[in-house]
């Protein structure tokens, strides 16, 4: 299936083009986090290309100037990233049972909220080229948006900083719109995950939880109530949207 | 700095390659209980919304830009118009916004 292959890479690069957009726009800001916490800019480059993690990376960028130990980073690192395990689970299930291991260890390496996003919303099974053509385009634009950021990030005029920025967003909003249209169901839980998640990040009793644990609780709980509730028999569920 | 940043960085990306691989290979099969089923199912809508709002507001140099780009984005996705062109369309909102305030 060589030209299956190599339709859903092409297909890839181009749905990577975007999330490329944005990272680069994004990955700005984290290289000047990472100037600040005293990073060069080969170990901020590096460490982008490697761990294409946002919440993560600051995370792990300000423990290491504040001189946190090694253990520490670790955990810190697991709990900021720990919905990522959510995101596997559900590409578990989106592609091929068969499936060869290399090919899961290897989409292993950039399961992203955009990439995951944009992969588990493909009609039918997921092919790993998809995700590897999107990497393609979108892991160059993460690493040189950081060391742009270390370099020049103060040189940038913020306009198109701050523009290119809400890209992103924009991505998100495109995956999660047309099946709330079709689906009553999704387009409530849709208002329920903005109305909650606007109430934790503005009540002050929930200061003390980390941004990417509120995003796995308000998942967990949301999506839990959802299932219950309204479960999804056979068809519907493989995310044709 | 004191100590080896890139063993650092080494590490942290082990455990967030730990956490992204390993649902994906040790569930080889389907899911077949109907409760996780359907939780999987509503899991991408749910995170993508909760990652959108209210953290858009903030990711410009002004909520109102945002706020508007937000909007447009619901109407534009609501219509059908692709990944690309929403995304893009949410920039030129931010931008044209930004360049009138």
């Amino acid at each position: 299936m060589l030209t299956d292959r190599k339709k859903w890479f092409v297909k890839g690069l181009k749905d990577g083009i975007p999330i490329m957009l944005g990272y680069f726009a994004v990955s700005i800001a984290l290289g000047i986090a990472a100037k600040n916490a005293g990073m060069t800019a080969t170990q901020a480059t590096v460490a982008s290309a490697l761990i294409m993690a946002s919440a993560g990376q600051y995370i792990g960028f300000t423990l290491i100037a504040a001189g946190t130990s090694f253990a520490e980073v670790i955990v810190m690192e697991a709990i900021a990233n720990a919905r990522y395990l959510l995101m596997s689970t559900a590409l578990s299930q989106k592609v091929d049972p068969a499936l060869p291991l290399r090919h899961r260890m290897l989409m292993g390496l950039w399961i992203t909220d955009e990439i995951f996003g944009v992969s588990v919303s493909v009609e039918g099974r997921l092919n790993p080229y998809y995700i590897y053509g999107m990497a393609a385009v979108a892991t160059p634009g993460w690493a040189l948006g950081t060391l742009t950021g270390v370099v020049l990030g103060n040189v940038l005029p913020l306009r198109v900083v701050s523009a290119l920025s809400v890209g992103l967003y924009g991505m998100f909003m495109s995956i999660f719109v047309p099946p709330a249209r079709k689906n009553p169901v999704i387009a409530g839980l849709v208002i329920v995950s903005f109305a909650l998640s606007w109430a934790f990040n503005a009540l002050p009793w929930f200061d003390a939880i980390s941004s990417g644990m509120k995003i796995i609780i308000l998942t967990v709980s949301i999506s839990l109530v959802a299932a219950l509730a309204f479960p999804v028999d056979g068809k519907e569920d493989r995310h044709a949207a | 700095m004191r100590h080896n940043v890139y063993l650092y960085i080494l590490g942290m990306w082990g455990i967030s390659y730990l956490i992204r691989v390993l649902p994906l290979t040790l569930i080889r099969r389907e899911i077949t209980n109907k409760t996780i089923r359907s939780f999987l199912f509503y899991v991408p809508y749910v995170t993508l919304a909760v990652m959108t709002f209210p953290s858009i507001l903030s990711a410009t140099q002004t909520p109102v830009s945002a706020a508007l780009a937000l909007v447009a984005g619901l109407v534009m996705a609501w219509f059908g118009l692709s990944l690309f062109q929403v995304s893009v369309l949410c920039c030129a909102v931010v931008f044209v916004v930004e360049l009138i305030l």
